[in-house]
């Protein structure tokens, strides 16, 4: 139990770490101006260069593995939304480091699927 | 159609890509993990869980979807707060315990189905709210 406590825990912080990091990338080169080919191969062109995304990028390697291990030793209807605790972390993440306005409403919305995450992993 | 209307539109089906990305790629995530067996923390343990990983057909094909799921979120976050995203994606956990019962047979139970519906009731509250509440450029200066 001990273990995929731990493991639980790499799991969310690399990946509300790696989620903010690729937001605040994204924000840096820009809004996806089309879905053709030209406009979509510019914009991952954009996305290569950008140190941001390659943070992100490494960051969600280390939430992938964390999440294939946890996957090999629990059922994925509690490890999936188990890995859903990091929605608080990644709101105050939202709020703190990208400056996100957060409305009450938004927060109480985050709140309850957090309440909603606590049920689901205490049926584990 | 106003300008925040179109904006909630886009956001809705990039959204729902999303979530069926996500869901179709943890899935085939899960057999393929289970064909592997339970991850050993060892380095031996690790090795052969990574050898064993790479040559897996179905994880493979899992992280196809994942990609696909990757793209939609990148373009999502490019235009909405990720504050407004990342609990909207949340639905699909409804949608994945669900599909956990019907394609691998796991037991869920009334108190996990309960949670999965707090989980969307908090989902559909969070979509009520502006998508974008920052400045594209300001929210990286």
């Amino acid at each position: 139990m001990i273990k995929m406590i731990l493991m639980l825990g790499v799991l969310i912080c690399s990946s509300a770490g790696g989620d903010i990091a690729m937001t605040y990338g994204m924000k840096r080169i820009g809004e996806l101006q089309g879905f053709d080919p030209r406009s979509v191969l510019r914009f991952l062109g954009r996305a290569v260069k950008c140190g941001w995304v390659w943070l992100a990028l490494s960051l969600l390697g280390v939430s992938f593995a964390s999440l294939l291990i946890l996957l090999s030793w629990a059922p994925i209807s509690l490890v999936v939304p188990a890995s859903a605790f990091n929605y608080v972390a990644g709101t105050f993440g939202a709020k703190y480091l990208l400056k996100e306005n957060v409305t009450p409403k938004r927060w109480l919305g985050v709140a309850l699927v957090f309440v909603g995450v606590l049920l689901v992993v205490a049926t584990g | 159609m106003t300008q925040e209307h179109t904006l909630k539109f886009k956001t809705l089906v990039t959204v729902l890509l999303m979530v069926l990305c996500a869901n179709v790629g943890d899935l085939l995530l899960k057999r393929g993990m289970t064909q592997i067996g339970a991850v050993q923390i060892s380095l031996d343990g690790l090795r052969h869980a990574f050898l064993s990983t790479v040559q897996n057909g179905t994880i493979w094909l899992a992280i196809l979807f994942l990609l696909g799921y990757t793209f939609c979120y990148m373009s999502a976050v490019s235009w909405a707060d990720y504050s407004y995203v990342m609990p909207a994606g949340a639905f699909g956990y409804a949608t994945q315990t669900l599909l956990a019962v019907l394609v691998l047979h796991e037991a869920v139970s009334v108190k996990r189905w309960i949670g999965v519906f707090v989980i969307c009731i908090g989902v559909l509250l969070v979509g009520q709210t502006k998508p974008n509440t920052t400045n594209s450029q300001q929210a990286a200066s």
